[in-house]
């Protein structure tokens, strides 16, 4: 059964190393497909009275741009480094329940395919009300075709793979690391993997409900979400953001982490103030549930709720601060070296503070008014989520991929990369904060010339392209190193914590021996870490074992969604047989890590 | 996991890692899930709230007069019995006693697969009498009572009430049948031998599952029911 050859052993694989490099290849590819619907749009939007799309196909790129980027780009792209780094960086041999990883990972395909699927049909039926899909847009009486059940049913099952993976990470930090490894002495990125992991298994139950119910008013005549027979449409609203703000930090926390990695190394001097790093990622993660009505006040809550959730989004920006401000310090009298991660990792720091600082502007009810619904928010956004996110990401990219795959990528390219992508990034981003402000709104697919914005869309038009160009940059490198790039050995940087002890890329059982930790930088206070030492036993090596349930019961996911895109009652008994037996193959096949 | 030592604790976290939680992997991993659930159902009743006591000026049918408390009561008290041998169930085991882990948990089953029939024979009958998801079915009796008394049956609030009276309780019976297979096969390893006093896992996880469930339903009970 455990093939590690051929692409069998790829659909069987239950190797935590190769599911990050499954989940990192198909949430690219889905970044690309976000990236090029992106592109589309800011064609459309070059000059006023464009026609390159069809209002109607606009509302579609614009949706599938959010969902995509949210759901099956950014968060997989963050469970690629939590699955490929943090079994390595606690010292363990895999996850606490690898089959379950490997079911998240196909779940997450199928549910991306699934949702993607929609363009390929007749009229390309995509989702088209928007990527918070506010009711009662959303209801079978305005949203009569299949696009929104596309939506809601791709993000149904994209939560449960997003679930799982977060039950899976929460018992692997607690459960699996190291002796010697205290929580205090967790690597930061492992750290907000586990915060991000709590936020997940909190915040999805309450999407999934908000789904639910949806579901249920499209399909079996609730009343829910409609107002003509008593429903309440803002209580979508509600649990859409009860979900959604802390979804911003399930976005974010990853890429602080993996900037806390980055800095340190390429500073070589410990993190500064590494306990209150964590304690206020931690309050970050508490204090998410409590703003999610800043994204509300247009909806007038009174002045009661808007002056709260007001006051509590000004103070969630202060562990965010001191995060910044950590981040500095380490800096600070560093004997820098200024590689590619970086450049990523010092532009995360800007962008996302400049992010950060219009997010505090719409914190204030009044001026939130006059920018909600028009670009400055879609300038927030990019600047939390590309600015932030993406660069945060891309850091990571640079820094592990030597461990991910033997060999480094160009630091020529890689700075090519990171200056096109900053001012494209820029040029793209920054005019909307005016184009918002001069009253253009969001969402309209086009817009007149005596509006006075036709020069500032055309400049963002051209840095969006230039952020195409930058990936295209990053694309060719990877190309170029993947049999060329300089050999990478155990560790190429200096790294200071456990995945730098052992070769790059790993072997299938991780640690020869499992490594006794006794600081918070292994590497930098301690020789002879990865030493057996003498008349010890090493055991039997684990070599991670193959299983095809897993697919097998993911595959019932996307088959019980198709019954009521079809309306048939037979495919639904279909998928559920499909999910019932994979589960009970899987259960009762012996399976010891 | 590598360190072979001489006796292997499984009902403590794997070695040689460090001790942070002191739970095994499943324990751990049944917890965290049984937290996403709180919260699946803090957001289910939460919206039931809103829609109840926020959104609508009409009050909601009267207790009784639509659903049959009496029924919904033993099936309640049903339920508790489950925990009880549930419980029973575990204890044996964690003393050794293989046999009547297995008669216990052959009776929890029992127990809440009759829930599940109750359940689902309340729906038939509630259905048959014109009570569905989207309210009071027109021409139904139901719809005539409503029709004449329009405060006791609730008549402009029915469509919520439906709405949210078939997805809270057919979520929760839904737990209950996933509760009900997941302790069958729990039982099918029974009896293969699979527990014994140093290996219990399954009971201890299934358990925790099952007075989740059953805590659950005694909130919904109060809720949709009995106010
Ligand atoms: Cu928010």
């Amino acid at each position: 059964m455990s093939a590690t050859k051929g692409w069998r052993s790829w659909l069987t694989t239950t190797d935590h190393k190769r599911i990050g490099l499954l989940y990192f290849w198909t949430a690219f590819v889905f970044f690309l497909i976000g990236g090029l619907e992106a592109l589309i749009i800011r064609a459309q939007l070059a000059r006023p009275g464009n026609t390159v799309v069809s209002a109607e196909t606009f509302n579609q790129l614009f949706t599938m741009h959010g969902t995509t980027m949210v759901f099956l780009a950014l968060m997989p792209l963050s469970a690629a480094f939590f699955n490929y780094i943090v079994p390595l960086q606690i010292g363990a041999r895999d996850v606490a329940f690898p089959r379950l990883n490997a079911f998240s990972y196909w779940v997450f395909v199928l549910g991306g395919l699934l949702l993607n699927a929609s363009w390929l049909l007749p009229h390309h039926p995509a989702p088209d009300a928007g990527w918070f899909g506010y009711a009662n847009l959303t209801s079978r009486e305005f949203s009569p075709g299949p696009n929104i059940d596309f939506w809601l049913l791709g993000l149904q099952i994209l939560g449960v793979a997003s679930l799982a993976a977060g039950f899976n990470f929460i018992v692997t930090i607690l459960n699996l690391r190291a002796p010697g490894m205290k929580m205090m002495r967790l690597p930061v990125f492992s750290w907000m993997t586990l915060v991000t992991s709590f936020l997940i298994i909190t915040a999805f139950p309450v999407i999934t409900v908000a789904l639910v119910l949806l579901m249920f008013d499209r399909f079996f005549g609730t009343h829910f979400y409609l107002t003509s027979a008593g429903g309440d449409p803002v209580l979508w609203q509600h649990l859409f953001w009860i979900f959604g703000h802390p979804e911003v930090y399930i976005l974010i926390l990853p890429a602080m982490g993996i900037v806390s990695e980055v800095l340190p190394t390429f500073a070589r001097k410990p993190l500064f103030g590494y306990t209150v790093v964590v304690y206020s990622g931690v309050l970050i993660g508490f204090m998410g549930w409590g703003v999610w009505s800043h994204h509300m006040f247009s909806v007038g809550l009174g002045p009661i709720a808007d002056s709260v959730f007001s006051a509590t989004t000004m103070l969630i920006a202060v562990p965010t601060g001191v995060k910044i401000f950590n981040w500095l310090a380490t800096l600070w009298g560093g004997q820098i070296r200024a590689t590619s991660a970086l450049h990523f990792a010092v532009g995360f720091i800007a962008l996302f503070t400049i992010g950060g600082l219009s997010g505090v502007m719409h914190a204030s009810p009044p001026a939130d008014l006059q920018q909600t619904d028009t670009y400055f928010v879609v300038a927030h956004i990019h600047y939390v989520l590309f600015g932030g996110t993406v660069f945060g990401l891309f850091a990571g990219m640079y820094y592990w991929w030597p461990k991910m795959t033997g060999r480094l990528l160009g630091e020529r390219l890689g700075k090519l990369h990171f200056w096109l992508m900053f001012v494209g990034m820029n040029l793209a981003f920054f005019p909307m904060h005016f184009i918002g402000l001069l009253g253009m709104p969001r969402r309209i697919y086009t817009y007149a010339p005596e509006l006075g914005v036709a020069k500032l869309n055309l400049v963002s038009t051209v840095g969006a392209f230039l952020i195409g160009a930058s990936i295209l940059v990053f694309l060719i490198n990877v190309w170029r190193t993947r049999k060329r790039g300089k050999v990478a050995g155990n560790d190429p940087w200096g790294g200071a914590t456990l995945e730098w002890t052992i070769p790059s890329p790993p072997p299938p059982h991780n640690f020869d021996v499992i490594p006794t930790v006794a600081s918070r930088l292994p590497r930098w206070s301690m020789t002879q870490l990865t030493a057996i030492p003498e008349g010890a036993e090493l055991g039997k090596p684990h070599a991670p074992a193959g299983s095809w349930w897993p697919l097998v019961a993911a595959c019932g996911l996307p088959v019980l969604a198709l019954a009521p895109l079809t309306h048939t009652l037979w495919v639904a008994f279909l998928g559920a047989a499909i999910l019932i037996t994979g589960i009970y193959r899987w259960a009762f096949e012996p399976f010891e890590v | 996991m590598a360190h072979a030592t001489a006796t292997v604790d499984v009902m403590r976290p794997p070695a040689p890692a460090e001790r942070g939680v002191d739970v095994y992997n499943l324990k751990l991993g049944m917890w965290v899930f049984l937290a996403s659930e709180v919260m699946f159902f803090t957001a289910l009743i939460g919206s039931y709230i809103v829609l109840r006591f926020g959104a609508s000026p009409n009050p909601w049918a009267q207790p009784g007069k639509v659903l049959s408390i009496q029924i919904t009561a033993f099936n309640t008290f049903l339920l508790i019995c489950s925990s009880v041998s549930m419980v029973k169930a575990y204890a044996s085991i964690a003393d050794g006693n293989v046999k009547l882990m297995k008669v216990w948990l052959l009776v929890t089953i029992l127990c809440g697969a009759t829930f599940v029939g109750i359940q689902v024979y309340e729906y038939t009958h509630l259905i048959h009498h014109g009570f569905q998801p989207s309210g009071y079915r027109e021409g139904s009796e139901l719809a005539e009572l409503a029709a004449a008394n329009p405060v006791p049956y609730g008549a402009a609030t029915a469509g919520l009430y439906g709405s949210t009276f078939f997805t809270m309780t057919g979520f929760h019976g839904f737990h209950v049948t996933c509760g009900v297979i997941s302790m069958t096969y729990v039982f099918i390893r029974a009896l293969r031998g699979k527990y014994s006093q140093q290996d219990h896992r399954g009971i201890e996880v299934i358990g925790l599952y099952w007075h989740f469930v059953d805590l659950v339903w005694i909130i919904l009970f109060t809720i949709v029911y009995l106010i």
